[in-house]
């Protein structure tokens, strides 16, 4: 046996991250503040940008059902966070990104990318704004070190402004799933939150403490279910994830890795950079129009070439369904007639759907035209259905 | 579940149980481990040939796919239908009921011992 397409995450497009090779294992790569909890728990771990993380506890399905119908908990520690700060800090975000940071309100959090000069996509991020003049700027750990040069150079005629990378100092804890909130109020130990976290919004945040140790903990998360993701000192990291197994133990959390965190964001039909995003797509093509905002006044990364737009005719993504059981998967071919119109970008039997699912860029005249779609799982020829995105959508609360 | 130390092995992470002229063939607890949850199995029929190193069916997770090869020349005697079925038997129980193929073979190559397999993924 032989791995076609073994990871759940690459770098960048059509990079695998892993492969079945036994050294993968070897000890030369970075490690989370959690390592050692991890593999006290048995996880199987994957390389993932030059970090050992768990993609696994045992089952990857069983970790996807938790999170969907109870919770889920993860260390995303590898995620860079950069700091950005001073009386200039909201302008220089406005410039720097493609969203209007500077209208969000304090303890408000707002996905956004970082584009280059051509419109193509450096990174998508979570950005918090944590006061007046700070911000706290999540990215990809693959594109730390892009995204950490370009807002340096764009912090360029900016004089009251600081951007100060802390991703080396902050751990990052993902609890997910529906009992979410129940887990973190049931943690004695986090104190202080300045919103109930009964009336945090999603997409919102609060400070707070966790056993006197400064905590951050934002309502946001990447699996669509409701959930929290909380961001610490490494030093403190273990004690909150102990402190968080122990109160949602009952409610049935478990530790989950980054196999069930890429099958659920893609039922959620959230992008994966390297897979959905990179250099070469515009954002609109990746159903991220919104996400650009051509009403600020101001000028941007981007703005000459967003506002050109892509060519006519430009892939779009889409979401697809199939029969069966076996699964499209990045890179395979989609067809109409006997023209490839399309290409896979992430594909998985979806384990909550029972039915395989997938996103790819399609052309936009198929679609329009309403051709019988097909895609070709190495060799054979399976019908497939244009559906809207997401697959799955959480009941409201 | 077999004994592990008396079966052979292959480099592309399968098992092999000789029994006569007979082949059993699965895929090894390594192998399930990294491959995921299994969730698709597609196995040659009863009555095929097959050719050592010839892709003869896949294994699939809900993150990967992994290709089943003929390990030896030979014809399919039986294909185990339970984990076609329930193809969690592949994580469960991948030296017993989720055993893959019967062969009855022609040519039996070297194959690996379960200390050369061991050492080769360093477990």
């Amino acid at each position: 046996m032989t791995e076609g397409e073994f990871c759940p995450q690459p770098l960048a497009p059509g990079e695998l991250l892993t492969d079945i090779e036994p050294t993968a294992s070897a000890h030369t790569d970075r490690t989370s503040p959690l390592h050692d909890i991890h593999v006290a728990g048995g996880a199987s771990f994957t390389d993932f940008a030059g970090w050992q993380m768990p993609v696994s506890y045992g089952s990857d399905l069983a970790e996807h059902h938790a999170v969907r119908t109870a919770a889920g908990i993860f260390d995303i520690s590898h995620m860079a966070e950069i700091l950005v700060t001073g009386a200039d800090a909201a302008a220089f975000l406005d410039y720097a990104l493609a969203g209007r940071l500077s209208a969000i309100g304090d303890f408000q959090a707002k996905y956004s990318l970082l584009l280059d000069e051509t419109g193509g996509i450096i990174d998508d991020l979570v950005v918090y704004r944590l006061g007046d003049e700070k911000f706290f700027v999540v990215a990809n750990a693959g594109n730390r070190a892009p995204v950490v040069a370009a807002l340096h150079a764009r912090a360029e005629g900016f004089d009251n402004l600081e951007v100060v990378d802390q991703s080396d100092d902050i751990a990052l804890i993902a609890v997910q799933g529906p009992v979410s909130r129940s887990i973190l109020e049931a943690t004695s130990a986090i104190t202080g939150t300045t919103v109930p976290l009964d009336e945090l919004k999603y997409y919102w945040s609060t400070d707070a403490f966790f056993d006197g140790t400064p905590l951050l903990i934002g309502r946001t998360g990447y699996t669509g279910e409701d959930g929290f993701e909380l961001y610490i000192t490494v030093d403190r990291a273990a004690e909150l994830w102990q402190a968080l197994v122990e109160a949602g133990v009952d409610k049935g959390l478990i530790p989950a890795g980054l196999a069930s965190r890429d099958t659920l964001r893609l039922e959620a039909g959230m992008p994966l950079y390297g897979h959905e995003l990179g250099r070469g797509t515009f954002p609109v093509q990746a159903g991220l129009g919104r996400v650009v905002n051509l009403k600020k006044e101001n000028d941007f990364v981007g703005r000459t070439a967003i506002e050109a737009g892509p060519v006519d005719g430009a892939r779009v993504l889409v979401g697809l369904t199939t029969e069966g059981r076996r699964a499209g998967r990045a890179d395979y071919s989609v067809f109409a007639n006997d023209t490839e119109v399309g290409i896979i970008t992430s594909g998985a039997l979806s384990p909550t759907l029972g039915y395989p699912v997938a996103m790819a860029y399609v052309d936009p005249g198929v679609i329009e035209a309403g051709d019988p779609l097909f895609i070709d799982v190495r060799g054979t020829r399976i019908p497939a259905t244009v559906v809207s995105l997401p697959f799955y959508k959480r009941k409201a609360n | 579940m077999a004994d592990v130390t008396t079966l052979q092995y292959t480099a592309e992470h399968e098992w092999v149980l000789v029994d006569g002229d007979i082949a059993t063939v699965g895929i090894t607890a390594y192998a399930a481990d990294k491959l995921g949850d299994v969730v698709f199995v597609e196995l040659p029929k009863s009555g095929s040939a097959l050719a050592e190193g010839a892709i003869v069916g896949e294994i699939e997770s809900t993150k990967s796919v992994g290709e089943l090869f003929a390990p030896v020349d030979g014809e399919v005697v039986e294909s185990n239908d339970a984990v076609v079925s329930d193809p969690s038997l592949v994580n469960s129980d991948p030296f017993g009921e989720g055993w893959l193929i019967k062969v009855k073979f022609t040519a039996l190559p070297t194959l690996l011992s379960h200390a050369e397999y061991t050492a080769l993924v360093g477990e």
